[in-house]
């Protein structure tokens, strides 16, 4: 296994022959015939270790990659209806964005909700929300993924009983968890309890999916977080493989066998105005993922070794001056996915820099992607850039880099990367070098060497300010506490005592896992809150230390 | 002269903190003694901490959406401590909010792209705004 194919191409048109292939003219507008891939044959191949070109040997000529569209807010039948738009429009995979009151696993009637229930992704409280959230979609046939991590356990467990309650079992249920608490402390700071703790419930998770849910992705470790935090291309790399490697330690301390739950971690990576180099990053991230998955954790399974991921364009890239230039940005951000190799892509729409996208704009932004797919041919050819000088250059220097970081974490940790990201973590270490890269960029814009279109070059235009923003009012968190209110009314109150009593107890045992107690919590309507608070009960809560 | 003294803040449940971070480090790097309170924070920990902290003037930094109901909140709690500490917004600001802001007792906006240069004068401005009204 570990000596390379005496023939590469010969193994590659195996695996290739063995694809199922989409129904397309492969071939340029003049009638060209294209070959599936180029490059020597002894050289690298898509679907073969070490995966640089491609997780599988017949990439976008068997499927392209899922146009999956970001969505959520106000209420949960707000949010249901926009679902059914992104269906309609030719969208093929649902994405949830929760509220910020979600997010950090506070109901909607607590306090500190107050502004921000449903303003910036859709508040879920009970299992009645995720009830009206799904109303109407086949959750058999649609996969799913959730945009949440402190309380992910609990929403996978309010997820599990909103479909078992329609009639779809656990095992058939497709889609993926974002569930990355260490780039919540990292870079995007949405977290409750501390590290260590949070990391039990990674492993719950990460347990439970592996035994019950074959068709789920039990983490999306995200880079993309990282990157609009702040930092460099090489950071964003490295880090959020770092965090992998730390999943990995942590589940095979569960006792984990490593090929029983590796196939089912996915990755979620920025995608940043330089072309060039966040497609060499994304290669790299394949190359370096497979050979430190074989080579430090023993993994035998392909699937294991093959990193496939998720992209969304540059949030940060946006500008709220001359809005409509994002839609030019974002159109190059996602090509650079799609060359990348992409498995699934979010196009962000024009108007984001000011607020969430309206139906319109959204609607552009898929356009964007479909602009991409069905018209300019470019998903006909595997990794069209491998073999050019530049970018595999880049690519190399991007794996020098990382690995240059990998070796600073596993200083850290002392031989553990599950310890070193911990550490860097309690250290302040990732926060601190984050912060410095984005003092940087913001420093080279200053200086005028880094130049945004509008921005500080190319202003005419600025002055008009006709785009049309989506209002979210407070009604929908007037409405969103008024169905919560109903739902505790109406609900068996000594059933959620007890729920919520088991959940305590399970959660003073780390031997224990706590999704099924999460799930019979869920069916019985405690909220998310609810839920939260007991286990804060028990692992406490994390305060970050401010530093500029 | 005495350096300006800032106090740099999130309110509400808003995690993004790379704003927050490269506007202090731009104050600090322009003179100005920066002090910054940490995510989570209500606008009655904020007012607190400014008034405790005799700052010269607070820089919020909101990019959740939750601006038009937190903001107005903050200058009321500084002004229930019969403080005038000014108070600037920056963040995710859409043009069309700014004026109920402003009604609402904000000093001052900086909305998305603010260069430097900007941020930092707006916020000198609106800290010797306060204190030339002080002395009269």
């Amino acid at each position: 296994m570990s000596a390379p194919s005496p023939n590469p191409r010969l193994e590659w048109q195996k695996a290739f022959g063995e694809s199922r292939l989409r129904d397309a003219p492969f071939q340029t507008m003049s009638g060209i015939p294209l070959e599936p891939v180029y490059g020597p044959d002894d050289g690298e191949f898509p679907g073969a270790y070490p995966y640089t070109r491609g997780p599988y040997a017949s990439m976008y000529r068997s499927k392209l990659w899922t146009m999956r569209m970001f969505a959520g807010f106000g209420t949960a039948i707000d949010t249901n209806l926009r679902f059914k738009e992104i269906i309609r429009a030719g969208g093929d995979g649902l994405s949830t964005a929760f509220d910020m009151p979600t997010l950090l696993g506070l109901d909607s009637d607590d306090p500190m909700a107050l502004g921000e229930v449903g303003r910036c992704g859709v508040a879920i409280d009970t299992l009645a929300d995720m009830r009206d959230l799904f109303s109407g979609i086949d959750l058999g046939n649609i996969t799913t993924s959730m945009t949440i991590n402190s309380p992910a356990a609990v929403l996978l467990a309010m997820f599990v009983a909103q479909a078992e309650s329609a009639g779809v079992p656990r095992a058939k249920l497709g889609g993926t968890l974002q569930n990355d608490i260490l780039k919540e402390f990292q870079a995007q700071k949405e977290f409750v309890f501390p590290p260590r703790q949070s990391m039990r419930l990674v492993r719950d998770t990460v347990a439970f999916t592996a035994a019950e849910m074959p068709r789920w992705h039990s983490i999306s470790i995200s880079g993309y977080h990282i990157r609009e935090a702040g930092s460099t291309a090489a950071e964003e790399l490295a880090f959020t493989l770092g965090n992998g490697f730390a999943y990995v330690e942590l589940a095979r301390q569960a006792g984990l066998p490593v090929d029983a739950f590796a196939p089912r971690l996915s990755f979620f990576f920025n995608a940043h105005i330089d072309f060039f180099e966040e497609i060499a990053k994304y290669r790299a991230a394949r190359r370096i993922w497979a050979r430190w998955m074989r080579e430090r954790y023993g993994a035998t399974s392909e699937r294991s070794m093959q990193l496939r991921f998720h992209t969304q364009t540059a949030g940060v890239s946006l500008t709220a001056q001359q809005p409509e230039v994002n839609l030019i940005r974002t159109a190059i951000e996602a090509l650079a996915g799609v060359l990348g190799g992409t498995q699934s892509l979010h196009t962000n729409s024009m108007d984001e820099a000011l607020a969430l996208p309206t139906e319109k704009a959204a609607r552009l932004a898929l356009r964007t992607q479909q602009v991409i797919a069905y018209e300019t041919n470019v998903a006909h050819v595997a990794d069209p850039l491998g073999g050019s000088h530049f970018v595999e250059t880049l690519t190399d220097e991007m794996e020098a880099r990382a690995e240059e970081i990998f070796a600073r974490i596993d200083e850290m940790g002392r031989g553990s990367m599950l310890e070193g990201c911990i550490t860097g973590i309690e250290e302040n270490w990732f926060q601190g070098r984050i912060a410095d890269s984005a003092y940087e960029l913001e420093r080279a814009f200053n200086r005028g060497e880094r130049i945004i279109v509008g921005v500080n070059r190319f202003l005419e235009g600025n002055e008009e300010d006709s785009l049309d923003i989506l209002k979210i009012t407070n009604e929908d968190e007037a409405k969103q506490r008024q169905r919560l209110g109903q739902v505790k009314h109406e609900r068996n109150e000594p059933a959620v005592l007890d729920a919520l009593d088991r959940l305590a107890k399970d959660a003073v045992d780390p031997e224990v896992n706590l999704m099924p107690a999460l799930i019979d919590a869920s069916n019985v309507f405690a909220t998310v809150g609810e839920m939260m608070t007991t286990m804060a009960g028990v692992f406490g809560r994390h305060v970050e230390v401010p530093t500029i | 002269m005495a350096a300006i003294r800032v106090l740099v803040a999130k309110v509400g449940l808003d995690g993004h903190d790379r704003g927050v971070k490269v506007v202090a480090r731009l104050l600090r790097d322009a003179g100005l003694e920066v002090i910054y309170t940490g995510l989570f924070q209500t606008p009655e920990t904020v007012a607190a901490a400014a008034v405790d902290e005799d700052v010269d003037v607070i820089g919020l930094s909101m990019l959740s959406g939750a601006h038009m109901t937190l903001a107005p909140l903050v200058v009321q709690a500084v002004r229930a401590r019969n403080s005038d500490i000014p108070v600037v917004v920056g963040g995710i600001i859409p043009n069309q909010d700014v004026t109920e802001l402003l009604e609402a007792g904000v000093a001052a906006c900086l909305g998305p792209g603010a260069p430097a240069e900007e941020v930092v004068q707006t916020v000198i401005t609106a800290a010797r705004g306060e204190r030339r009204r002080q002395a009269v």
